[in-house]
């Protein structure tokens, strides 16, 4: 078990460095000096030739990379160009809300889609399982910016429950802050449960051909017992993977979802700097994207053979 | 087949209305769609308007119509695009191995350490003003999962009796991975460019959602649906048009996805 974590470790390393390099690269993909890109509007010679110095313009492209590398390791992102402050200073505050919205949407996703995927499973081509699967299919199809606009429209402006704009932290006041995440919750996990439905779904119907679920039956234990001692868990197994592969469908839903909740996260952040042009701005969201959607699908990886012994390599 | 799948039929019948509906939107529209009339705002749905007017008294109908063709065309090409080149490069890697196959895998890899949509929208800052920056940015973006399934199928395909029987005959590599390798890998790479189509619509309507679409006044349905924000309690109908017909586009490509990957289980079974 340890040699397997070790090995997963070790071969996502070259794959986060070169999605670094990826990253640093894209805005020596930008036609034009690096130094004025990063600075933006300024004609201040001795600025600019203090930027090429940090960058390190003039050594080789490995050698400037190798700067970048480590000032990101040691937290300086940069600045920004367009809110002068430092990058970092920027993406934690908007990390907290990504992980507010993201989290407990994964959650909900989850909560509502395996007990609603063994069902339909469990009455397999009857009116019940149609519809289900319909429905799944159905969320697949909703674009989360659609079905966010439709909540804003039919809960916030038609009923008045919730707030159309603005946004208050959770740290700042928990209950104000809850209204306001209720609605971009509710749309992130809607959408992403069909997703996870249609997998518990196909798990179910996998694992219920099984002989063991005959024998349990056969033993004369009733349906509930067989449902929750002997299928679920190997069900979990399979949703505990894809929740991996959902989470980058998550991210990239959440830069749209703060854009029409008007969510200060991440996402949000990320738009705001290609717009502005804010190139340091651009690369820190990206480093922190990427480095959350290796880092969650790695610990997925590490602990499904816990959770599905059926994945267990030694 | 179809018999027993009648949701095929449904994802084919929505599937063909929706390209006839970006066709005619290319070629005509009942009325400008980028006519600015003030005197016709924000009109609700009418027999005039179908679907009602814009708040530049633009008709939606025909916003609708011209932004199918867009929207379809951006994710046709993106397809194809990810087609041609993701599966050759996947069928060429997968073939070849040894230190090729590597740097291809690691890259890829690299790519895939970002959800599609923020690397979409990173690549179109990078080709920021240029009409093709959609195509290009989501081309990138989903170039790997292709190159990835592809690659995955040749590999497994390479151990196959029948290419063994090709190499003992004296047949060379090109011709094998030609002939005997690249004709098998079709069924995976159709049921994969279904997918693909519909991922590259929702993606496009997004990165216009956003803002980092096609310019306007060019109509496309995410550009509509975030212009609809602003008249939300007045106009609803500027909302509902253009998000039920990314929805319905999406369900007609997933269920006929669904309907392609079934036959060909079941084609590969038989």
């Amino acid at each position: 078990m340890i040699r397997y974590a070790i090995t997963r470790l070790a071969l996502a390393l070259p794959t986060i460095v070169i999605a670094l390099f990826l990253i640093f690269a894209l805005i020596r993909l930008i036609p034009g000096d690096p130094a004025q890109l990063i600075l933006g509007e300024t004609d201040d010679p001795a600025a600019l030739a203090r930027i090429r110095a940090e960058l390190a313009l003039d050594q080789p492209l490995a050698v400037q990379f190798y700067h970048w590398v480590t000032a990101l390791g040691q937290g300086d992102f940069g600045k920004s160009i367009s809110m002068e402050s430092p990058v970092l200073d920027l993406l934690v505050p908007a990390m907290g809300v990504t992980a507010s919205l993201v989290i407990p949407a994964v959650v909900l996703a989850a909560i509502m889609a395996v007990p609603l995927g063994m069902f339909a499973a469990w009455r397999q081509n009857t009116r019940t399982d149609t519809v289900v699967v319909a429905l799944a299919t159905v969320s697949l199809s909703i674009p989360s910016f659609w079905l966010g606009l439709m909540m804003l429209l039919l809960f916030g402006v038609q009923l008045d429950i919730f707030p159309v704009v603005g946004y208050i932290s959770l740290t700042e006041d928990f209950t104000q802050g809850l209204h306001y995440l209720v609605l971009p919750v509710l749309t992130l996990a809607l959408i992403e449960a069909g997703v996870l439905v249609r997998l518990a779904r196909a798990s179910t119907i996998e694992v219920l051909q099984l002989e063991y679920v005959a024998h349990a039956r056969a033993k004369g234990l009733s349906e509930s017992a067989v449902a929750c001692r002997h299928v679920l868990p190997n069900v979990i197994g399979p949703t505990w993977i894809m929740i991996g592969l959902v989470l980058g469908g998550l991210l990239g839903g959440a830069v749209v979802i703060e854009t029409v909740f008007s969510l200060p996260g991440l996402g949000r952040l990320m738009v705001e700097a290609v717009f502005a042009r804010d190139y340091p701005v651009v690369q820190g969201c990206m480093v922190i994207v990427m480095l959350c959607y290796v880092g969650v699908n790695l610990m997925i990886e590490l602990t499904a053979p816990v959770l599905c012994p059926a994945l267990r390599y030694d | 087949m179809l018999k027993t799948r009648p949701s095929g039929i449904v994802g084919m019948v929505v599937l063909a209305l929706v390209v006839s509906a970006a066709i005619a939107g290319a070629i005509a529209t009942p009325f400008d769609p980028t006519l600015v009339d003030f005197s016709s705002r924000l009109l609700p749905p009418s027999l005039r308007h179908w679907l009602g007017t814009d708040e530049w008294g633009r008709d939606v109908f025909s916003r609708l119509l011209s932004g199918a063709a867009i929207t379809v065309s951006v994710a046709g090409m993106t397809t194809l695009l990810v087609t041609v080149f993701g599966a050759l490069l996947g069928a060429f890697s997968g073939f070849v191995g040894g230190w090729f196959d590597r740097v291809v895998v690691a890259l890829m890899d690299a790519f895939l350490a970002f959800p599609a949509l923020v690397l979409a929208i990173a690549m179109t800052t990078v080709l920021a003003g240029s009409p093709v920056a959609p195509v290009i940015a989501l081309a990138v973006a989903y170039m790997p999962y292709m190159v990835r399934v592809v690659r995955a199928n040749v590999m497994t395909m390479r151990q196959r009796d029948f290419i063994a029987a090709s190499k003992v005959m004296r047949n060379s590599a090109a011709f094998t991975l030609v002939r005997h390798i690249m004709p098998n890998t079709v069924a995976p790479v159709l049921v994969m460019a279904t997918s693909l189509f519909g991922w590259a619509l929702l993606a496009e309507s997004a990165l216009s959602f956003l803002g980092l679409g096609l310019a306007p006044p060019a109509a496309s349905w995410g550009g509509m649906l975030a212009d609809s924000r602003n008249y939300f309690a007045d106009a609803p109908w500027l909302a509902i048009a253009p998000g039920v017909a990314i929805s319905g586009a999406l369900l007609g490509i997933n269920l006929f996805g669904d309907f392609c990957r079934d036959y060909f289980d079941r084609k590969m079974k038989d």
